[in-house]
């Protein structure tokens, strides 16, 4: 007797107890188990929601880890103790002491929205008496990667609960939920907690606590850190090159500020199949032209140096990919399988609008700098109108086609 | 209750809870989800609305019989059109810093469908006593969700109830912010208050299957 049919004559002993979802959670998590379908579909693929879900992750863990890198690094080139690191293999970059204070500040986060997404998912599936489902595996990764570094943890678990309850268990859990979740914990603190969502003290690890220091009257230099769309909106230079963004070093959220490596996960969730092509690349394509319409407007002197919105609409049109979240978002929240419309020529529809709005609520409205996330978002409500109507459409046009053979 | 018979009880008690016009009814919501950042404008909305609807109510069912039911709306208009004016009048003499603080929704209170709602499906066919007590329970129902969704919103949005700052002292870092808390400046936006009612819907029909309808 192995171990394996132990838990499973376990699980057959308690078969009616109230926390069995909460055991065979664990178990089918570590374990294949020994049942299979009794009813139903009967097609098998390898590809489960569990298989897909990891896979998600796969495609994030680069973001994660270089995102625990940027994070010691931008706080201690802020306080100006490294050089600044010259390109992706920059040497002060890589090293041993950026990633203790990645792993000092990243790891709590990655925890705490686990252990309190999946602590409710649990809850849940215990009141409902269902199996608990994978959904939140992916949504527990995203969230340390979109917040930023020094976000207090409380607020971070307040956000966990309101997300995975608002946002999805109401609606009646994973495959129901009309909002991304993880994007729902976002706009919750967004809105809910401003000064820690925004702002030049909060991306960079130890600048809110050295203005407490400075506050209570010590002899130290500020840090700060702003964004990228931050300084924009304010119609400062940045100070970082095209590259510095590419790569991602620079100031930001914790796992969404190198370009490069969502560029890696991107192929890869396309690669294998999990992210659709068509959102990401009508996504893409929706920024563009928003950009280049704002960029037109500037040249045609529509808009000119003395309005508030000239910084951004200034912005050569592909730099927006590079800044912000937008990355980010297009990859791995709006291509998120349920909140997306199903349709290929929805999606189509559905990722260009989410491409084209973010840039339009990044530069209109600089209070929400992070557009992106709004997109998504309205995009999410939007998802099941564009699919009717495209469903609406094809039933037309095979209507017309019967009407056509039968006359 | 030697006061009321069981009937007229009923006609107080339901409204409270098994049909409440907010959270069974879902009448009235648009100035549930406005005014209810602080529990003081929500106790001073509930009991505008208690006056209009109790007094609205009686009026209606003293005149149900000579109204002609043509033109039945634009009299019952003109009846709340006329209590909102006194009442708007009352707490702009009265308390003008929170007539101010409610701004246009007293007036309002006019488009409330929950009055309309009332004198429609009850003054109109029923005694002038028990008109009052349906009006008078109605509101109540009503004033209990805005209490309940206001004392929440303030608590946790400004940290206050009433204005006094029961959690301590933002600035001053006393009480619960010197541990590290702060208000959630969420709740004080109109969507929270809608997701706290609905919040509301949810915990009264998990209690009472009986309010779910598919």
């Amino acid at each position: 007797m192995g171990l394996k049919s132990n838990l499973h004559n376990f699980k057959e002993k308690n078969k009616d107890k109230k926390w069995l979802p909460g055991f065979n959670a664990l178990f089918t998590f570590l374990y294949m188990p020994n049942e299979t379908t009794h009813n139903g579909t009967h097609i098998k693929a390898a590809d489960d929601l569990k298989r897909t879900m990891n896979t998600v992750i796969m495609a994030l863990v680069p973001c994660l880890i270089f995102g625990m890198f940027n994070a010691g690094y931008q706080h201690y080139l802020a306080q100006g103790l490294i050089e600044s690191a010259n390109g992706f293999l920059g040497a002060s970059f890589w090293t041993l002491d950026n990633l203790v204070v990645g792993l000092w500040k990243v790891l709590p986060l990655v925890i705490v929205s686990y252990g309190v997404g999946l602590a409710v998912e649990f809850v849940f599936a215990i009141i409902k008496g269902h199996e608990v489902e994978e959904g939140y595996l992916v949504t527990g990764m995203l969230v340390p990667l979109i917040v930023p570094i020094d976000i207090p943890l409380w607020m971070l678990s307040v956000a966990v609960i309101f997300g995975v309850i608002i946002g999805k268990e109401v609606f009646g859990g994973t495959g129901m939920n009309i909002l991304n979740p993880a994007l729902t914990i976002r706009a919750f603190l967004f809105f809910a907690y401003p000064t820690w969502m925004s702002g030049d003290k909060v991306w960079i690890h130890g600048a809110v606590e050295r203005d407490q220091m400075i506050a209570a009257g010590q002899n130290v230099d500020a840090i700060s850190g702003e964004t990228i769309l931050g300084t924009l909106a304010q119609g400062k230079e940045v100070a970082y090159s095209v590259w510095d963004m590419f790569y991602g070093i620079i100031p930001g959220s914790v796992g969404e500020t190198s370009t490069l490596l969502i560029l890696v996960g991107a192929l890869f969730l396309i690669f294998a199949k999990i992210g659709s092509w068509r959102i990401m690349l009508s996504s893409v394509v929706g920024a563009l032209v928003m950009g280049l319409i704002f960029n037109g407007l500037v040249s045609a002197e529509v808009i000119t140096e003395g309005s508030k919105f000239y910084g951004l609409m200034s912005t050569e049109f592909w730099h927006h990919l590079l800044i912000g979240g937008f990355a980010f978002g297009t990859v791995f929240m709006a291509t998120d399988p349920v909140t997306a419309s199903q349709t290929n020529k929805g999606k189509w529809v559905y990722g260009f609008l989410i491409g084209f709005l973010s840039i339009m609520i990044r530069v209109f409205n600089p209070a929400y700098p992070e557009g992106v996330m709004l997109a998504i978002l309205l995009m999410n409500v939007f998802a099941p109108t564009i699919d009717h109507y495209v469903v609406q459409g094809n039933v037309k046009k095979r209507m017309k086609r019967l009407k056509a053979k039968t006359a | 209750m030697g006061l009321l018979s069981k009937k007229d009880a009923k006609l107080i008690t339901d409204p409270l809870a098994d049909n409440n016009p907010i959270t069974i009814q879902v009448l009235g919501i648009c100035s549930a989800l406005a005014i209810t950042a602080e529990l003081k404008a929500s106790i001073v909305m509930a009991v505008s609305v208690m006056a209009v609807l109790g007094i609205g109510n009686v009026v209606i069912s003293l005149m149900r019989n000579i109204i002609p039911s043509k033109i039945r709306i634009i009299v019952q208009l003109v009846v709340v059109a006329a209590l909102v004016i006194i009442v708007d009048q009352v707490l702009k003499a009265f308390a003008y810093e929170l007539s101010k603080t409610l701004s246009v929704f007293v007036g309002l209170i006019i488009t409330n469908c929950i009055i309309m709602g009332r004198f429609e499906a009850f003054a109109l066919a029923n005694k002038p006593w028990q008109s009052f007590l349906d009006g008078i329970g109605n509101a109540a129902g009503y004033g209990l969700i805005l209490i309940i969704v206001g004392f929440f919103r303030e608590l946790l949005g400004s940290g206050t109830l009433l204005g006094f700052k029961v959690l301590g002292d933002p600035i001053e870092k006393t009480g619960l912010y010197a541990i590290g808390y702060e208000n959630n400046g969420f709740m004080l936006l109109s969507p929270m208050a809608l997701i706290v009612v609905g919040i509301i819907i949810w915990i009264q029909r998990s209690r009472n299957k009986a309010l779910i309808e598919d």
